[in-house]
């Protein structure tokens, strides 16, 4: 739900993620709602990992923002479900996930039940680099709780994906 | 994009809050904007007991692989590991607050402030591991035995534990495939590599009963087809024997839910409580 004035979304929708900053909280799909009340400004985003630091950073910056953009009162709200997925990655995001040399996630497999155990290596996905899909994951963790390394034998090239979540 | 956009341009940036762009400067409240009102017809003691046990269980187990980290055998295993542990430290902090939020004290209060006899994590969360094979092999117990427990807490009465277990699952599910891939790669290996795979499989096991026992504040059931199921396939394709083993015994019955920790509980707060105690009243 949108309640707010353009100015104050577009103001919250910029906000960076400091993790992997050539996102913003719209790309990656954590901002679930920018809604105008009589106290104020009330945003709403979706926390990513359980302990993932960047949250109270984006809520700062959110608050920052919007402060500067003229809205005095600004509340920052978390929703904890349903539980974020990487496959709210908008279109956009992905483009720019790969256009950094990040490849997007793959779409996140639906289970009913208990969730099946996987004891052989998860398909690798394509380089973000030059397209082949000759790649395979050199670590199944990353720099941080959202990343894993790959390697292209095509370019030689490693590069980080996001994962699927 | 101009500077006022870049995220490097913020780094010098005075932030509101006290934040600043270097992490872990600024610790809030993690339920801090999260609707908390427990529901009429839920038990307000037993949900923040429910919550306070299954805290300690990933508080303690997160210090516990903290304590590898520099020790591992390969950087990438380092990052794995540190990896799972803020996992589970995030979902510490979530249940902790919780739990704090109906006892009336901070999470901080509850991790740092409590002794020994008042922290009601299961024993097994506690053992320390005497090598990697032990490592991979508790998790392995562990994550499975939380994941199948988060499974059936999706549907808790309380929307916020359902919550915090709906999204723990999900980090649950690829640390459990983490740890299996390590035990079948060992069981699986040499000679030497599979039988110390055996050897922490017979050490750990006797911790597994207070798993899947009664307690006083357990509200939902284990359910425990589900995780033998997964154990018997990760054990089948490492080649690994289910251990026979006779499970640890409490003092008088009771054990790490009832507060009655093993000799290793005491040495992990001493370590995980000593800064915040020397300094109470200190902010970084």
């Amino acid at each position: 739900m949108v309640t707010a004035p353009r100015a104050a979304c577009a103001a919250a929708a910029a906000t960076p993620d400091p993790e992997l900053p050539m996102l913003t909280v719209a790309d990656l799909g954590i901002l679930r709602a920018v809604d105008t009340t009589a106290e104020g400004v009330v945003v709403t985003i979706t926390p990513t990992y359980s302990g993932c630091p960047a949250m109270p950073e984006i809520s700062a910056d959110i608050r920052r923002r919007l402060r500067r953009a003229g809205y005095r009162d600004v509340e920052v709200r978390l929703r904890l479900a349903p539980a974020w997925s990487s496959d709210w990655i908008t279109e956009e995001g992905r483009r720019k996930l790969a256009a950094a040399g990040i490849a997007p996630p793959p779409g996140t497999p639906r289970h009913r039940g208990p969730v099946p155990l996987t004891l052989g290596q998860p398909p690798s996905p394509g380089c973000p680099r030059c397209g082949s899909s000759r790649t395979r994951r050199t670590a199944e963790f990353g720099a941080t709780a959202c990343r894993s390394l790959h390697r292209c034998a095509e370019c030689g090239e490693p590069f980080e994906a996001v994962k699927p979540l | 994009m101009s500077t006022d956009d870049s995220p490097y341009g913020l780094l010098d940036d005075d932030h509101d809050d006290g934040h600043r762009w270097a992490f872990g400067t600024g610790f809030a409240d993690p339920l801090a904007g999260v609707e908390g009102a427990v529901p009429p017809g839920v038990d307000r003691a037993a949900l923040a007991r429910y919550c306070l046990a299954l805290g300690d269980d990933a508080l303690i187990y997160s210090h516990r692989l903290q304590q590898w980290v520099t020790r591992m055998p390969e950087l990438e295993e380092e990052t794995a590991i540190a990896n799972i542990a803020l996992d589970l430290l995030g979902q510490a902090r979530m249940l902790l607050a919780r739990a704090g939020g109906i006892l009336g004290r901070t999470e901080d209060q509850l991790a740092f402030f409590r002794d020994e006899k008042d922290f009601r994590n299961v024993r097994l969360a506690e053992h320390a591991d005497r090598d990697f094979a032990e490592l991979v092999g508790r998790l392995l117990i562990f994550s499975t035995w939380r994941l199948a427990l988060f499974d059936a807490l999706s549907g808790f009465p309380d929307p916020v534990l359902a919550a915090i277990a709906s999204k723990g699952a999900k980090e649950l599910s690829y640390h459990r495939d983490y740890a299996a891939r390590w035990v079948v790669r060992l069981g699986d290996g040499t000679a030497l590599s599979h039988q110390r795979m055996q050897d922490a499989l017979a050490a750990i096991w006797p911790l597994l009963g207070e798993l899947f026992g009664p307690g006083e504040e357990t509200q939902v059931a284990v359910p425990a087809g589900e995780f033998d199921a997964v154990i018997d396939t990760v054990l089948a394709a490492a080649g690994l024997d289910r251990p026979g083993a006779t499970p640890l015994a409490g003092i008088g019955g009771r054990t790490g839910r009832d507060g009655v920790h093993t000799e290793a509980m005491g040495y992990i707060l001493a370590e995980l409580q000593v800064i915040a105690r020397a300094h109470p009243d200190a902010t970084w």
